[in-house]
């Protein structure tokens, strides 16, 4: 067999020009390797050099003096709470619109309209959101969602306007993932629970969704780490502190009500360009942050490879 | 009407042995295969269809066909690929109306009664359905046969009163011992032929009248498929079975009665050793033959 039939063969009989394309291809997956390996590694350096438990432990103090300025025990729990929040939004809007778009879709031109603007969402740049959020929730009937002043003006900032901001950054993300699971079943599937007298709903519920599990739950952990990194939005939106101040007495309502900051509002206050300038407690933020979206990343990849198993006969 | 209650029982036919296997038609040099068969009398008319013309979007995929499906015996549609076959198949239990484009004239009952006339739901569980290829639900081996047997009510039968019926329909379709010990297995861990009886079970468990199967050995190797064969046999006892088939040694092995179409056009219609055995048109003749197809 000749090289030229056998793609899994020697290379040295290819002509130049495709010598010299494969090793080009090579040395850009080889870059991209170290690139990522340099950032990680700098960063965990720099990481464990930094990080302290007291850090993570205790509440951000506004200080010039950095050994008395605190932790981030608050941007920690500010992540947690808008990574939950707002894909607790995100997932069942995504889930929905995607069974709509692939299981009804008529009339054609709503869900060519419902498709375009999934895809407008996903391209819209985060600043460009919070923008908006801002002066949406801005507007006078919309002062019980977020901070007001002593005046009555609303501020149109909260965490909970950050959730909902941010979880149309993740929307596109659980549509597509969710989307790609119902178009990969066969038809005869769905045509098997009909065959069964059963509703469209019901086959909705009972075996599509049931198949499309895996391929929310990634479209769901990619959400969330979209959401743990974005920082234009919580800046704009979050209220500008770095604690988290609720606004009423109820415990949840009122810290969602209020303000507060994370990881990524965190790093960018203590890097240079903020107003913190403690650049060791913006590294000890960014690798705890890198550390979470390496973890959400792992958790989509063990999920794509479990659900590898299932499979019908085509 | 409770779901979960059986429907009255079915008057048991007597089957006999056919007297004499039946020479095998023009073999064009093909090995000669003798089979025996049992015979099953006709029994009462299960579904009717009358003059009944399907058409795809201004296409038609069958043209006029009428047909009685009868209890106790298999009927075997057969003919070239795009014959119509499996369109009429589809329309037995409305399952054609999920392609838009579909259009049906023509009258179909179901024990005397227009199918349009019943709740689509309700048909298909009477009238039920097995697809070329396997396709059992991504859940217990246990789960897929419940499905079938749950009705969409707000209260859902517990497993207790689930698991006898479950069970039976396994037994039916030849799997339970099989899969006895652990039922709650994901069905799709099961081999082809495996998950293709199970689906039978799940389309048997609410006892329909009528079975219609879609090619249902396509996509198996000839044990499974042996395996299938054999349990058609068994089943047409309670049930009026339609199978579609382009293999036509299978059509007579199974079938009791084979109707031949061709362009959308019911060619012939008539018990197996009668079609395979004396053709009334050429073009039975033709196919049967090997001249096309």
């Amino acid at each position: 067999m000749s090289a030229r039939t056998d793609p899994a063969g020697s290379s040295k009989s290819w002509p130049l020009a495709d010598r010299a394309m494969l090793a080009l291809c090579w040395a850009a997956g080889l870059l991209l390797v170290a690139i990522a390996a340099g950032i990680v590694l700098y960063m965990a350096a720099k990481g464990v050099q930094y990080l302290r438990p007291s850090l993570i432990f205790s509440h951000p103090v506004a200080d010039l003096d950095q050994s008395k300025s605190g932790g981030f025990l608050d941007p920690i729990l500010g992540t947690a709470l808008i990574v939950l929040g707002a894909i607790g939004i995100a997932a069942p809007l995504g889930v929905a619109t995607a069974v709509w778009l692939t299981e009804y879709g008529r009339p054609a031109w709503l869900a060519r309209a419902v498709e375009s603007g999934v895809e407008v969402l996903a391209g819209t740049p985060s600043i460009v959101l919070a923008l908006f959020g801002l002066t949406f929730f801005a507007q006078q009937g919309l002062g019980f969602l977020s901070t007001t002043g002593a005046s009555g003006a609303v501020f149109g900032r909260s965490l909970f306007i950050c959730c909902v901001v941010l979880s149309l950054e993740a929307l596109p993300l659980v549509v597509g993932a969710t989307r790609e699971g119902l178009l990969a079943t066969p038809r005869h599937v769905r045509e098997a629970s009909y065959a069964l007298g059963k509703t469209r709903a019901a086959t909705i519920h009972r075996v599509l969704l049931p198949v499309a599990r895996p391929n929310i739950a990634t479209g769901c952990a990619l959400g969330m780490g979209r959401i743990a990194g974005d920082t234009a939005v919580v800046l704009l939106l979050g209220g500008g502190a770095l604690t988290l101040e609720a606004n009423g007495g109820i415990p949840l309502l009122g810290t969602l009500k209020g303000t507060g900051s994370t990881l990524t509002t965190y790093v960018y206050a203590n890097s240079p360009s903020g107003e913190g300038n403690a650049p060791e407690k913006a590294y000890a933020a960014a690798f705890l942050l890198l550390l979470v979206v390496l973890v959400l990343n792992w958790v989509v990849d063990r999920i794509a490879r479990g659900s590898e198993q299932l499979g019908w006969i085509r | 009407m409770d779901p979960l209650m059986p429907p009255p029982p079915i008057r048991r036919i007597v089957v006999d042995r056919a007297p004499a296997p039946v020479p095998v038609p023009e073999t064009n040099g093909h090995v000669v295969q003798t089979i025996t068969r049992t015979k099953a009398p006709a029994g009462p008319e299960r579904m009717l269809a009358d003059t009944v013309t399907i058409a795809y979007g201004g296409k038609i995929a069958v043209n006029g066909v009428t047909l009685p499906v009868r209890q106790g015996e298999v009927l075997a549609l057969i003919g070239p690929s795009g014959c119509g076959k499996t369109t009429l198949l589809r329309t037995l239990n409305r399952l054609t109306e999920l392609t838009p484009s579909a259009r049906r004239e023509g009258y179909i009952a179901l024990d005397g009664e227009d199918i349009d006339r019943l709740e689509v739901t309700e048909l298909r569980r009477r009238v039920a359905m097995v697809f070329q290829q396997p396709n059992p639900f991504p859940m217990s081996i246990f789960d897929n046969v419940a499905y079938a047997l749950r009705e969409q009510s707000r209260k859902r039968p517990g497993k207790s009163v689930v698991q006898p019926l479950v069970v039976d329909a396994l037994q039916r379709a030849g799997l339970y011992d099989e899969v006895r010990d652990d039922l709650d297995r994901p069905a799709l861990r099961l081999s082809g032929g495996q998950q293709q009886r199970l689906c039978i079970a799940r389309a048997i468990a609410t006892r329909p009248e009528v079975l219609l199967m879609d090619e249902p050995c396509s996509a198996l190797d000839p044990r499974s498929t042996a395996v299938i064969e054999a349990l058609i046999g068994e089943l047409r006892r309670d049930l009026a079975i339609v199978i579609v088939t382009h293999n036509l040694q299978q059509a007579y092995r199974v079938g009791d009665r084979v109707a031949f179409m061709y362009l959308g056009d019911l060619v012939e219609y008539g018990p197996t050793e009668q079609v395979f055995g004396e053709p009334r048109a050429q073009r039975t003749r033709d196919y049967i033959g090997g001249a096309f197809g």
